[in-house]
């Protein structure tokens, strides 16, 4: 084994080395990272009790309710198996909206309602101009509308 | 044109976000330029005193 | 296989004067790409359905990130390449690209924090992305500083190497981390498996955007890189034959 060799060994080791501890320690610690639960784990039992922690979903549509004449908001977080209803007095970011992913900050209270202190929008990866939208809303809304509606 | 600047509301966070951009691709250029300026002087200073003959 | 090629590079005042002639041909094409990519991503491109017009950060944001991954890819490999083969000239282009890389890293934060803020309604989360970023900003932080920690340049060279190579590991996780975990920032819309998710007006400037930044770096790491082999080379002949021809 020539000196080149050894040191392009070391080098590859300390990859691998690196890699493998690396690996370990997050996947031992995935669900420690966890940004926020779903509310899948809420029902479980997996969220902490009586402490503050995030909860993330989906806005369920037609869910949003504003008080009048204060800020607050009332909206249904789900994950299309289980439902957090979430209360929140505050300004909403820009991209919150009905059937958009949401992130909130806040703890449950007894009656099962999440008291939020902070929402945060969560952006899915799509980009458009808003006429291609425009369009394709048409186009789904004339698909779904056969039936009962 | 005044539509423009105002980016839909977004001004506020759009033009800084092109601006320190902006800032950090000419203060790239300016700090490599430097970097070789300095190096060239350097040298050219220790041929000049070497007489050349080192 | 030839590797003739491989050896001149290796060579102080060959690649010093490659280097120096090669520049041109990265800087103009740069330039050029980069300002007419944000010219379109300013002006030409559609604003989006949902972001409106505050989705033009993306032009500055995504390539401005894709810089801080790009660069730290070329550092390590080439602090790499160092160690393996102990060849200085690839020690020098590791070396050059730290500063680099660290402006961009800046620039990718700020950037995405003047989006998040709107957007999503915060500056910072302490989210897997953005987290494993700010380490990357460390990585390049700590490898300037520990390189400057030596006073010889051949020990500043391993250390930093080290350091480089074990960071190595960051750039697959910030990466993945918007799939691994639930993450608060979007997964990619252009580095993906199948089909982007952005249309093409709202792609191209991107695209034009992101092949400018990559001109504009190779372009750097060329003047840096002279900079580099004169203050390492200062005793050769071969400087004051060239400085004086």
């Amino acid at each position: 084994m020539t000196p080149r060799q050894r040191r392009l060994g070391l080098v590859v080791g300390i990859i691998v080395g690196v890699s493998i501890a690396g690996g370990l320690a997050l996947s031992a610690f995935r669900k420690h990272v966890t940004f926020f639960f779903d509310p899948s784990q809420v029902a479980s039992g997996q969220a902490p009790v009586g402490e503050s922690f995030r909860l993330g979903g989906m806005v369920a549509n037609g869910t949003v309710q504003r008080a009048p004449g204060s800020l607050e908001v009332r909206f249904t977080v789900t994950d299309f198996a289980h439902d957090v209803p979430v209360s929140y007095t505050g300004v909403l970011p820009d991209l919150f909206r009905e059937g958009a992913g949401v992130v909130a900050q806040g703890h449950l209270r007894s009656d099962g309602t999440f008291v939020a202190d902070e929402v945060l929008a969560k952006h899915d990866e799509k980009y458009m101009p808003p006429a291609v939208a425009k369009s394709l809303k048409r186009r789904h809304g004339e698909a779904r509308s056969d039936p009962g509606s | 044109m005044k539509a423009f600047l105002d980016m839909g509301g977004y001004a506020a966070f759009i033009w800084p976000a092109y601006g320190v951009t902006l800032a950090v691709l000419v203060l790239n250029i300016i700090w490599a330029r430097g970097s070789l300026r300095r190096a060239l002087e350097t040298a050219r200073r220790r041929s000049a005193s070497s007489g050349g003959n080192s | 296989m030839r590797w003739t090629w491989f050896h001149r590079l290796a060579s102080p005042p060959y690649l010093y004067g490659l280097a120096a002639r090669l520049t041109p041909w990265f800087a103009w094409p740069a330039a050029l790409l980069i300002l007419g990519g944000l010219f379109a991503g300013l002006v030409l491109a559609p604003p989006d359905y949902q972001q409106g017009e505050g989705f033009r950060i993306i032009y500055v944001h995504v390539p401005s990130a894709w810089m801080s991954l790009m660069v730290y890819v070329t550092m390590g490999l080439a602090a790499a390449v160092g160690l393996i083969w102990r060849m200085k000239v690839a020690h020098a282009i590791a070396a050059s690209c730290a500063p680099i890389g660290a402006s961009f890293t800046v620039a990718a934060l700020v950037t995405g924090s003047l989006w998040g803020k709107p957007m999503w309604g915060t500056w910072w989360v302490w989210d897997p992305r953005l987290t494993s970023e700010l380490i990357l900003l460390f990585l390049y932080l700590g490898f300037m500083g520990l390189r400057a920690g030596f006073d010889d340049t051949q020990r500043a060279d391993r250390a930093g190497a080290l350091l480089a190579i074990v960071g190595l590991v960051n750039v697959p996780i910030i990466h993945y981390s918007v799939i691994w975990w639930n993450s608060l920032h979007q997964a990619p819309s252009v580095l993906r498996f199948g089909k982007p998710t952005i249309p093409g007006a709202m792609l191209a400037p991107l695209l034009i955007l992101l092949l400018g930044f990559t001109l504009f770096f190779a372009a750097l790491l060329l003047v840096r890189v002279r900079a580099e082999i004169l203050q390492r080379e200062r005793t050769a002949r071969w400087i004051s034959e060239t400085l004086s021809g």
